[in-house]
């Protein structure tokens, strides 16, 4: 059997006693994709944190290839192949497009090895792909704080995508995004699962539909139920704990 | 076009340098001399604040061990061997200090000059950045250095020369420092010294390293999560910073002849930091212009109104961060925005940005 | 005398020091914590705050001139740091190093019109007679130990007035509105606190107590216009080491700052405390650069 990509186990964070992550496990195989959903407050992104090493668990552990990532700093955490899109854009404003898209796809991100002035030409060759399927090609020499919010979404995920990281961890990929939009980005997303791994935080169920992947739910910094959208749909446990705060999931 | 323009404008300033000497008179030609000396500290300046956003308030302690390095071998050197610096004596040692005596050959002075101020700031900032102190701890934390710094050498008389610090320099590497041909080369070696500095941020700013440091100041936990180690690539910028200001502090008391803890301290910190928000923090032309603007003005209000310097420079300051936060390199800059402002708000288009960001949220 | 007599004498001055610097870092602690803000003519205030207390023991005499120049100080130096908050600091709001660089300026207008006012050469408050006696110990194994009523009296005082800041804190209904835009900005307001109000209140009241730091030191050292500039760099430093914003580790900060140096001071020179201070700070912060006193939060990290 294969072994998983990512084993999160029985991870535990607390904020000043209040516990947002209670012994939390998720397993995630290669180049697959799993969406993460829940109610407000269950501790999505704070599963996201721990993993890229934002945030340090209590007790627990998180393994990666095989590695245990718990306690490494976040550069080396993303160094070692995960990358992540956080829910608030993080463009860097005074970069161009393509210098943003660059930086997050050279691979030598040592400080003693970052002085030379040109590209690589393997890395300029991923960041034209990204340019040309995010569409920002005509704005590739405008600044990233000049982008419309759609478009700084689109090269947030551009840049995680350019990151060309094992496991790709996308906070509300599709907020704020059109219809048309938020569908692209599905079909980007699955395109790209050939090669890696997604793990997909987001409350638009159309999208989630889109992803076509299995769901996991979270509630109260655990893993409620883990299925197909269909059958957490059906699930009494998931309707009943989303009953009245998401009306999307009961709905649709 | 806008890439002409400062090329030009580089060409115009190198040009005028060059010349000064045909329509300066000597005393102001030293004084431009020591300001270009000042302005090579301001270029570092523009990479370690305007580049990546790390304020120093202690930048006079790399400059000043700069400054005192070479003025320990000037002072070497007016000595017949075997002597001591007369502040030695009145304090009672019997002899120099071996850290004293290795700069007398002047290869060491040299090197120290270079070496020292780059290893210190390089190791201050490891310590603090790779606990992630930034912004304004880190800059407090400077400033208490550069007050420690001060008063070190104010209180360590014996080796210092204390309040009155370093003095009396006849002569270095065999050539009398009063002679005009001495300060004559010596301008021309500033100007030297400050055109590299000057093409050697250039290049920096076109290196990955370059537009890493802009990604850090900008979104320093951003950049972290692309796997960059901020406080590697922040350590290097600071260390170059504290290279810049010990070579500056070096040609500033060959200027000037005297090097003394009243110039390296809280305040003479802060004036340089000054000069760089004036002429615009992350302008590397104009980071030079600003140091040269400031000091000039400086020297022309203390001499004529001693009492209004400090308020203007204090009022100075105030506008400038407040109103100008690009200094006067923002100014070309400012037109465009306040152009662009006027065109936004004659109607439409505003309007049509709020219907936009409405639809893109359903 | 013996050696313990020294030693507790050096504490007790070390703990005076320490009440001076935690008059001055609360209102830096505040400020910093709430609005992320530092205000670099913070040490301004602690001058203002001496010079009025010098005018007001020259006009005024009788026993209780001293009393009423406290007020004067607070009420003045509040003043004067409202003034500050809203001609400069409010424009800078989000820009903490822009900040920092426009207060220096204003120091220096403050610095240089003292300056111009009374001149650089220092002005000396007489403690008032109920003041200017000691306290000696004659009995005991600290027999000898005498205990100057100034340094009583400042320490007495940084105590009442770090109590009834924290009082005012957790009962009154401004401090719930400070503690309010001290958890969540944009909630307050939501919620319709008027946070500039309250960043307002906040400024001036911390630099109210700055001027009643001057006060105190004006008691035992010559007021001059560079006074403030000595002292607010320590301040500095405890406002490092103490934590974002928290009042009990800045006290705790202050008395680690404070007896750190008294007690440097007994072995080597006041510079060498100086440089050792500083080190101490480098090292304290590998250890916890978040200062003593942190919370874990989630909002801190976002990127």
């Amino acid at each position: 059997m294969q072994s998983p990509l990512l084993s999160v186990e029985n991870v535990t964070v607390s904020f000043d006693g209040f516990n947002a992550l209670d012994g939390m496990s998720l397993h995630l195989m290669p180049t697959s994709i799993r969406v993460l959903i829940g109610p407000n407050g269950a501790g999505k992104s704070t599963l996201l944190d721990t993993i890229i090493g934002n945030v340090r668990p209590a007790s627990g552990r998180v393994v990666f290839k095989g590695e245990d990532i718990t306690d490494l700093n976040e550069y080396k955490i993303v160094r070692r192949g995960i990358c992540r899109k956080f829910q608030a854009p993080g463009t860097l404003e005074n970069l161009s497009v393509e210098d943003n898209l660059n930086l997050a796809a050279r691979p030598r991100r040592e400080s003693w090895r970052s002085f030379g002035v040109g590209i690589a030409s393997q890395v300029r060759a991923r960041v034209e792909r990204v340019l040309e399927r995010t569409g920002l090609k005509e704005k590739r020499k405008s600044l990233a704080g000049q982008l419309s919010h759609g478009q700084k979404q689109w090269l947030e995920i551009g840049m995680v995508v350019s990151s060309d990281a094992d496991l790709l961890l996308l906070d509300e990929p599709a907020a704020g995004m059109s219809l048309d939009e938020s569908a692209q980005t599905a079909e980007l997303i699955r395109s790209l699962s050939s090669d890696h791994s997604f793990l997909v935080i987001d409350h638009d169920m159309t999208f989630v539909e889109q992803l076509d992947a299995p769901v996991s739910v979270m509630h109260m910094g655990r893993m409620l139920k883990e299925g197909s959208l269909n059958e957490i749909q059906r699930d009494p446990q998931v309707i009943s704990v989303y009953l009245g705060r998401e009306k999307e999931v009961a709905v649709a | 076009m806008k890439k002409w323009l400062s090329l030009s404008l580089d060409i115009a300033l190198l040009a005028a340098l060059v010349a000064a000497p045909l329509y300066l008179s000597a005393y102001h030609l030293s004084l431009l001399g020591r300001f270009l000396a000042m302005a090579i500290l301001s270029l570092g300046l523009c990479l370690v604040w305007g580049w990546s956003g790390i304020l120093s308030l202690g930048q006079g302690v790399f400059w000043g061990l700069g400054a005192y390095i070479l003025a320990m071998h000037l002072k070497l050197a007016a000595l017949a061997p075997g002597d001591m610096p007369d502040f030695m004596m009145w304090s009672g040692l019997d002899h120099l200090p071996g850290w004293w005596t290795i700069f007398r050959h002047p290869a060491v002075a040299l090197l120290g000059v270079l070496i020292v101020p780059t290893i210190a700031a390089a190791g201050l900032a490891w310590l603090v950045f790779n606990r992630r102190v930034s912004g304004v701890h880190f800059a407090l934390i400077t400033q208490a250095l550069a007050l420690a710094f001060a008063t070190l050498l104010v209180s360590e008389q014996a080796y210092t020369g204390g309040f009155n610090g370093l003095t009396d320099f006849t002569t270095l590497f065999g050539r009398y420092i009063v002679d005009p041909s001495f300060q004559r080369s010596l301008y021309w070696i500033t100007v030297v010294a400050l055109t590299a500095a000057y093409l050697f941020c250039r290049w920096i700013s076109h290196t990955n390293f370059g537009k890493i440091l802009l990604a850090i100041r900008d979104g320093e936990s951003r950049t972290r999560f692309l796997g960059y180690n901020p406080a590697g690539y922040k350590m290097i910028a600071f260390a170059i910073g504290g290279a810049f200001a010990g070579i500056s502090g070096a040609l500033y008391v060959l200027h000037v002849g005297v090097i003394s803890p009243a110039m390296v301290g809280v305040v003479p910190s802060i004036e340089m930091v000054v000069a760089v928000a004036v002429g615009g923090r992350d302008s590397f032309i104009g980071v030079i212009l600003g140091t040269l603007l400031v000091n000039f003005g400086k020297d022309w209000i203390s001499s004529a109104m001693p009492e209004m310097w400090q308020f203007g420079i204090g009022l100075l300051f105030i506008l400038v961060v407040t109103l100008l936060p690009k200094g006067l390199a923002g100014i070309p800059e400012l037109r465009g925005q306040i152009a662009a402002r006027f065109r936004r708000s004659a109607g439409a288009p505003a309007l049509e940005a709020q219907t936009l960001a409405i639809t893109q949220k359903n | 005398m013996g050696h313990l007599v020294v030693f507790a004498g050096q504490i007790f001055n070390g703990i005076s020091v320490a009440s001076i610097l935690l008059l001055t870092a609360l209102g830096l602690a505040l400020s910093f914590g709430l609005m992320n803000v530092i205000n670099m003519a913070h040490g301004e205030m602690l001058m203002v705050g001496g010079y009025i207390t010098y005018l007001t023991c020259r006009f005024v005499h009788g026993p209780g001139a001293f009393l009423l120049a406290l007020g004067f100080s607070f009420v003045g130096s509040a003043l004067l740091g409202a003034v500050l908050e809203v001609t400069v600091i409010r424009w800078l709001y989000g820009r903490p190093l822009d900040t920092l660089l426009a207060t220096w300026g204003v120091s220096l207008i403050l610095q240089q019109g003292a300056r111009s006012l009374f001149g650089a050469i220092g002005v000396d408050v007489v403690a008032p007679p109920w003041l200017s006696g000691s306290v000696a110990i004659g009995r005991g194994p600290l027999a000898g130990l005498t205990l100057p009523s100034v340094r009583i009296f400042i320490i007495v005082l940084t105590i009442v007035v770090f109590a009834l800041l924290l009082l005012f804190i957790a009962r009154s209904r401004a401090g719930l509105f400070l503690r309010a835009v001290h958890q969540d900005r944009e909630m307050a307001q939501a919620l319709g606190v008027n946070t500039r109000w309250v960043d307002l209140l906040v400024f001036a009241a911390g630099t109210g107590v700055a001027g009643l730091a001057g006060t105190a030191l004006a008691l035992i050292a010559p007021v001059t216009p560079t006074v403030g500039q000595s002292y607010v760099v320590y301040a500095f430093l405890v406002v490092i080491v103490g934590g974002l914003g928290s009042l009990l580790g800045t006290a705790l900060a202050a008395l680690l700052v404070g007896l750190f140096s008294a007690g440097v001071q007994m072995f080597t020179s006041v510079s060498l405390a100086d440089v050792l201070l500083l080190v101490l700070v480098v090292v304290f912060i590998q250890f916890r650069p978040r200062g003593i006193v942190f919370r874990r939060s989630r909002v801190m990290k976002e990127a």
